[in-house]
């Protein structure tokens, strides 16, 4: 018996490793190992003509600390954080409640909120770039029918940043709403009923009763949301490319323009480590914090 | 009051729509008027198709249709491959090592591909796969969040199915193939859903290894097509962004009810 | 038996079969394009006659985007091992691509006197950007310059002489005045996507390099800079005959093409498109002057990739040869704007009769002889991005013009230190 139990447990072993094979390979040389090579080649300078390449150790991530820019750019992708997560959550819910409730031309509302989700961020940026162009766009001209003076959105670096900002939120909160509903229709409708027998107000109906219930689905959607401050960069190639005076690039655009356009691999490979670093720190945060707060069967 | 506050709140739903529509109504408008029209907002001026046949001659769409077809399928099936052997790994087997594995696999949920952008082409290069639609999709194919979705959908199927399977004399792949994978789709519905439209939208990595017309996706060649040095035509530019964002759109429509009932019997929460 | 021969025939025919992929060279070369998408079938065009001349030689042409867009992509395929022979880039990239050692200079490539012929047939300002450590890198294609195109009707509404474009700042400045109107300005000079590029024609007006000419100095804080600078942004916050903050260098042809301004200063690359869409009578003139005229050249020069077997290079210069030979240089000028490389370009009789048809044409190369090589140097493209920025903090009024600049030379020397 102890034997069979054993062959089973052996059995089980192989299989197990077997099955996950595929994916640790693919996992390992696309995440594993390039974030190894990210580290390994960021403690190098970069070869020239006149200089090979050569290791420097902590030297990038010192010139990081140094570079302006650098702290300008995470200074934004905090300020994309900060604002872009909690709105398009909040928007998202409030769409969620609304498609979810007897409104008249529900089906109208749910598939404009939802339309921006499907369309490529880099589609999407064509059409904010019709709205925001000072004179001709759409935004200025119907500025002008209230009278407002022409505002160059994504021309000014107070506004230029708010500007990509907005472009997310509209686009994330669509798909966010979708979890929102599908969680929405799990909850009994006798809840609801129960509620309106006592004469709770709607508001604490919702407050008491439903936003706790959705806590796990805002939890998975504040991940998604974090994730996509950092990685929802597309729009900046179309709409300012960083500008105007870096007001409103991104810690992603900076390593692509590290990378690709400055040709400098190892200040790049020193900016993956610290982005990897910090989503690190807020991964374990969260495990944690799910953990404890969920129940995940 | 409450009728009052019921119409506000009606009011307030169908304007918020309206504002999250306008963007895609506004480039409806301007790809069937002259650039000077649609900038003017001449109501009364003619829709033409003239921008239509502009962007259609601009560029090879049919083939970045194509490429991007190609290349969510390819993506699709790696990661339907993929992350239902892992996820029923992780689900229902018992092995050593296996706790330490999951938390590398939920690690890479944080690891993303963009940004680990400068390696991963290096590694691409290196396996012969830059410029290739493999290339641009194999990066993606192992998903954590698909690995976690399909073991979370595998351990919900009750295990005495999977003993009455064995007992027939199922192999343990034949167990996963007639039990667990029919019974497990609405996370596949759901699961591509989710999938085809981020990659039918991936823009920075294709951007990346893509460098040829035969394998660039839609993506990349809207963006290139509406990057010429000397300025765009909003107007081709328009008809350019609706057609190549029509067949997914329609297919949205379309589909809107089941798309949503399959989320909702995904009960992805 | 029969076996045997099946064999011996199969054999036949795969040396036959390498015997003609041998005589083949195969190319790929990476451009950018000016105005949209249709210009690649001009370069199509262009290609298909060369396979007509040349069937040895199989061109591979990759449109891909932007100059940015292109050296991106050129470069990531030499790095992943892809072909790549020849490139369309910025004339502004040869610093950063000697430095890369990832080009050729053309001189190793020609052979003697008629090479070096060659070399001489092309306008001497359009090669100021190649010529490097005393060797020619690059070869010039699609070449401009910034040229000013007015609206003649509002120039006639505003009761100013049309056929008379400012030559000098001041009556920039007045006729400016005269042709602001609510909502429409007198002047557009596009400060995003170039910004350092009008930037350099002003501070040459006022009689001032921005770089040394070896690429390792640059003089953004010089007195006559910032004073160039100051003149820039009093265009929009003195003068009101510019919009405040910063011009979209995409969306301008659009706006002059809607009349928002009557002026705007663009690359002679967009004159096709402007020929095609204005419905108003415009011209095109030369940049005004403040000490002197001037404007630098602009574009994208033939770069040679290092990677590359003698047979390739030699059907590589072939092509280089041949799409910038008068006859192709003049069909590229009519198709787009940019300007016949060589003087000889302008003797064609398919060019001769268009600018006779169509004088504006002619002006970007009358500049010429006012033209300065465009700002380029070490560590080029960070160096500019830091200039770029100096002129937007000042255009939107964040920095002073004084400060933007002194910082940006800042962050300058710091680049090119190393290359002292």
């Amino acid at each position: 018996m102890a034997e069979r139990v054993n062959i089973e447990r052996r059995r089980q072993a192989i299989y197990g490793w077997l099955l996950l094979s595929p994916a640790m390979i693919l996992l390992s040389i696309f995440a594993f190992y390039p974030t190894l090579a990210t580290l390994w080649s960021s403690l190098f300078s970069r070869g020239t003509r006149r200089r090979a390449s050569e290791f420097v150790g902590t030297e990038n991530y010192a010139d990081l600390f140094a570079d302006p820019t650098f702290w300008l750019v995470v200074q934004n992708n905090l300020l994309y954080a900060a604002i872009t997560i909690p709105v398009s959550i909040a928007i998202a819910l409030a769409m969620a409640l609304w498609a979810n409730s007897k409104i008249s031309a529900r089906g109208f509302i749910r598939t404009a909120y939802f339309t921006p989700t499907v369309l490529p961020m880099i589609a999407a940026a064509n059409l904010w770039l019709f709205f925001y162009t000072p004179g001709l766009g759409v935004l200025d001209q119907i500025g002008s029918l209230f009278g407002l003076p022409s505002i160059n959105w994504l021309g000014q670096p107070e506004t230029a940043l708010w500007a990509i900002i907005i472009v997310t939120i509209w686009k994330e909160a669509g798909f966010f709403m979708i979890f929102y509903l599908a969680a929405l229709q799990t909850i009994p409708e006798d809840l609801k009923e129960a509620a309106d027998i006592e004469g709770t107000s709607r508001w604490t109906y919702l407050r008491r009763i439903v936003l706790p219930l959705l806590m796990p689905t805002t939890l998975f959607i504040v991940v998604n949301a974090m994730i996509n401050s950092v990685k929802l960069i597309d729009h900046l190639f179309i709409l300012t490319k960083g500008g105007p005076s870096d007001a409103s690039k991104l810690i992603l655009y900076y390593i692509w323009e590290m990378a690709f356009a400055f040709f400098d691999a190892p200040h790049a490979a020193g900016m993956t480590i610290l982005v990897l670093a910090v989503l690190c720190i807020v991964a374990t945060i969260q495990f944690f914090y799910i953990d404890r707060r969920t129940h995940y069967q | 009051m409450t009728r009052f506050s019921r119409f506000m709140e009606s009011f307030a739903a169908i304007l918020l729509a309206v504002v999250w529509i306008s963007p895609l109504m506004f480039a409806v408008w301007a790809a069937f008027h002259s650039t000077s029209d649609a900038v003017n907002f001449n109501l009364s001026s003619a829709w033409v198709l003239d921008n239509f046949r502009t962007a259609w001659s601009g560029a090879p769409w049919l083939q970045y249709f194509l490429n991007t077809f190609l290349l969510v399928t390819v993506v699709l099936i790696g990661q339907f491959i993929l992350t239902t052997l892992a996820g029923f790994a992780f689900a229902k087997l018992e092995f050593p090592g296996k706790g330490f594995v999951f938390v590398l696999v939920l690690m890479q949920l944080f690891i993303l591909p963009e940004v680990l952008i400068v390696e991963n082409y290096a590694m691409v290069s290196r396996l012969g796969l830059f410029d290739s639609i493999l290339g641009v999709g194999m990066p993606y194919m192992a998903s954590a969040f698909g690995i976690f979705l399909m073991r979370q959908s595998f351990k919900s199927v009750p295990m005495e199915l999977h003993e009455a399977a064995r007992i027939e004399g199922c192999s343990l792949l034949g167990i996963l193939w007639h039990v667990y994978v029919p019974l497990a789709k609405p996370t596949y519905l759901a699961y591509a859903l989710v999938s085809v439209s981020t990659h039918w939208n991936n823009f920075l990595w294709p951007l990346i290894v893509t460098n040829s017309p035969e394998t660039r996706p839609l993506t990349v060649g809207l963006s290139i097509f509406g990057a010429p040095e000397n300025g765009v035509d909003i107007s081709v530019i328009s008809a350019a962004t609706l057609m190549s964002v029509a067949p997914l759109l329609f297919a949205f429509l379309i589909f809107q009810r089941q798309f949503v009932q399959a989320f909702l019997r995904a009960g992805i929460k | 038996m029969q076996k045997l021969k099946k064999l011996a025939l199969a054999a036949a025919m795969g040396i036959s079969l390498s015997a003609q992929a041998a005589a083949q060279t195969e190319l790929t070369m990476y451009y950018p394009i000016a105005v949209g998408g249709s210009l690649t079938e001009v370069v199509d065009g262009i290609v298909s006659d060369f396979h007509a001349e040349n069937p040895d030689i199989k061109v591979n042409a990759i449109y891909s985007g932007n100059y940015d867009d292109t050296r991106v992509r050129a470069l990531s395929a030499i790095n992943s091992g892809e072909p790549a022979q020849l490139a369309v880039m910025f004339s502004i990239d040869a610093y950063d691509l000697i430095e890369q050692e990832l080009i050729l200079p053309f001189d190793d490539l020609i052979a003697g006197d008629e090479g070096k012929a060659w070399l001489d047939s092309f306008y001497p300002a359009l090669m100021a950007n190649s010529q490097i450590e005393g060797k020619t890198w690059g070869i010039p294609f699609q070449r401009s310059t910034i040229v000013a195109y007015y609206n003649k009707d509002k120039f006639r509404a505003a009761g100013l002489d049309p056929e008379k474009a400012p030559t000098t700042w001041e009556e920039l400045v007045d006729m400016g005045k005269k042709l602001t109107s609510d909502g429409n300005y007198g002047l557009m000079i596009p400060s995003t996507g170039y910004p350092y590029w009008m930037f350099q024609a002003l501070a040459i007006q006022n009689g001032k390099e921005l770089m040394s000419s070896d690429g390792v100095t640059t003089y953004f804080d010089d007195p006559s800079v910032v004073e160039t600078l100051e003149f820039w942004q009093s265009l929009s916050v003195e003068h009101g005959i510019m919009p405040t903050g910063t011009v979209e260098w995409g969306t301008l042809r659009q706006a002059f093409l809607e009349g928002q301004t009557a002026m705007m200063w663009h690359s002679t690359g967009n004159l096709t498109a402007v020929k095609k869409s204005a419905s108003f009578d415009f011209g095109v003139a030369e940049l005004p002057a403040n000490l002197r005229k001037g404007s630098p050249t602009g574009g994208g020069n033939f770069y040679m990739f290092k990677d590359t077997s003698a047979e390739e290079q030699a059907a590589a210069l072939k092509l280089i040869q041949f799409m910038t030979s008068p006859e192709q240089a003049a069909e590229w000028s009519i198709a787009t704007g940019y300007m016949g490389v060589s003087p000889a370009a302008y003797e064609t009789p398919a060019l001769k009769a268009y600018t006779e048809s169509f004088s504006p044409a002619l002006v970007a190369r009358n500049q010429l002889e006012n033209a300065v090589a465009e700002f380029s140097t070490f560590e080029t493209a960070r160096v500019r991005d830091g200039l770029n920025n100096a002129i937007q903090s000042a255009l939107t009024g964040n920095k002073s013009p004084r400060d933007a600049l002194a910082e940006a030379q800042k962050s300058a020397e710091r680049q090119l230190r190393d290359y002292r």
